[in-house]
């Protein structure tokens, strides 16, 4: 059976890119695969890990629970797309290298994806806030204690009118 | 851990959406969140025909309260639920509950009439559209029809819909006077499944006694559990402590055994999270917000 094939525009890190995928195509295997854009992660495959988040309209979401055709036309934003125009770390970038806040690095873009959304939320967290903004992200390596000093450090770090 | 095969409809309103589904109903799911589809496809457990993806029907991306109480499309996601402060004032319950379900990312995506139709045991709305009377409104090209949570949920993973069924809208009744309402669930990591939840509704008398009590409870069997715990507790003050209430829930529910817990654990989950709730709930519904 050949399989049905849709195509599609994702507009990942403000540039439109026309993809031709089966349904079944995971949104984290698309952006992967079909975009070559690796940054996002893909662990446990079924939600439960948070390496593969990304921003779907400026909202964290499970790439890998989400079809790629199910968001065509939305405005995606990877780990890729952090970073400034000349390659400047992000507030957050910043701060996890500041804070330790990675060792393997496999859970990280997952964690800075899920953190730059929810400092736009929230941009003076608590600890408290702070762990529970992190609570769906699984890492394995450097425990949580500079992790959510980096989301601190960030609320620092960002300028008042940040808009990334 | 990739979805088998499947044919994908993106209808652009509902009646292309019911028409879809009267083609091919048997073979068809609806895609609405995914957040609990899009695993079960993964992992091989579910394998549809075709998948009728809702995400364009705008028209069903609404939350709206009234005197009556909260009623919630089919594309309103968890997120947008929780947030809402008329949801809030109108049934407490509703965003304690929320809270509760999977983490925020989860919730930016998962729709709450999804997870009620996904029907798992170990859900937290089901409990909370059973235990507050809620209703399902169901539409077809046939029309519409409105199923009470009770003729809802009739397995783990199973609704009493129709393949040709959409469901469009939960109906959550309001929280009336000198009623009030709790929520708590044990997991054993924040985020996961309950091994335990209950879900738990006091009525207060004019006098502030109790007049009622009831409490609904996840993963303490394949549907929705609803108990009513009246009886022991009837007439004791708000403040009171309702242990015996949690006593007899021990008596009434029969829980199973699995390999996150045995079934005497979840009993003892049971029995203090329900005179807990309670007390929560009486508490609240006396006005005294503040918990001990």
């Amino acid at each position: 059976m050949t399989e049905e094939l849709h195509r599609i525009t994702l507009h990942v890190n403000g540039i439109p890119y026309e993809v031709t995928v089966p349904a079944r195509r995971l949104l984290s295997d698309c952006l992967r695969h079909d975009l070559g854009l690796t940054g996002t992660h893909v662990g446990c495959e079924h939600g439960v890990c948070g390496a593969c988040t990304v921003l779907v309209g400026g909202v964290p979401m499970r790439s890998c629970l989400l079809l790629a055709v199910s968001v065509a036309g939305e405005r995606i934003t990877t780990v890729e797309g952090l970073a400034g125009p000349a390659g400047e770390l992000s507030p957050v970038q910043q701060a996890f290298t500041e804070c330790h806040a990675l060792q393997c690095g496999f859970c990280t873009p997952g964690f800075l994806t899920t953190i730059t959304a929810g400092l736009q939320e929230n941009p003076r967290p608590t600890r408290d806030e702070a762990r529970e903004m992190i609570g769906g992200n699984l890492c394995r390596c450097t425990g949580y204690q500079n992790i959510v000093a980096a989301v601190l450090k960030a609320a620092e770090l960002a300028p008042e009118s940040d808009s990334r | 851990m990739k979805p088998p095969t499947f044919s994908y409809r993106r209808p652009s309103s509902v009646e292309e959406a019911l028409g879809l589904l009267a083609e091919d109903g048997p073979q068809a799911k609806v895609l609405a969140g995914g957040q609990s589809l899009i695993p079960l496809l993964s992992m091989r457990l579910a394998a549809p025909g075709r998948l009728v993806d809702i995400n364009s029907l705008t028209e069903l991306s609404y939350v709206r309260c009234d005197e009556a109480g909260v009623r919630v499309g089919a594309l309103a996601r968890h997120a947008e639920v929780l947030a809402d402060p008329a949801v809030a004032a109108c049934q407490p319950l509703l965003p304690a509950a929320l809270a509760c379900v999977a983490h925020p990312t989860i919730r930016n995506r998962g729709t709450s009439l999804g997870s009620i139709v996904h029907a798992d045991p170990a859900a937290e709305l089901p409990a909370v559209l059973s235990l507050l009377g809620g209703t399902v409104i169901a539409a077809s090209t046939d029309g519409r029809r409105t199923i009470g949570a009770a003729e809802l949920f009739a397995g783990p993973l199973e609704t009493s819909l129709r393949p040709d069924e959409l469901a469009v809208e939960a109906f959550f009744p309001a929280c009336p006077q000198l009623t009030g309402t709790a929520f708590e669930e044990v997991s054993r990591r924040h985020g996961d499944y309950a091994l335990c939840g209950v879900a738990a509704l006091v009525r207060l008398d004019d006098d502030l006694r109790i007049a009622e009590a009831r409490a609904g409870y996840l993963s303490m069997a394949g549907t929705p559990w609803v108990l009513d715990l009246t009886e022991p507790v009837r007439g004791l003050a708000y403040d009171a402590d309702l242990a015996a209430a949690g006593e007899l829930a021990g008596r009434l529910l029969d829980p199973e055994p699995d390999i996150h817990a045995t079934a005497e654990y979840r009993l003892q989950l049971a029995r203090v999270l329900t005179a807990r709730t309670l007390r929560r709930a009486a508490r609240t519904a006396a006005g005294v917000m503040h918990d001990d």
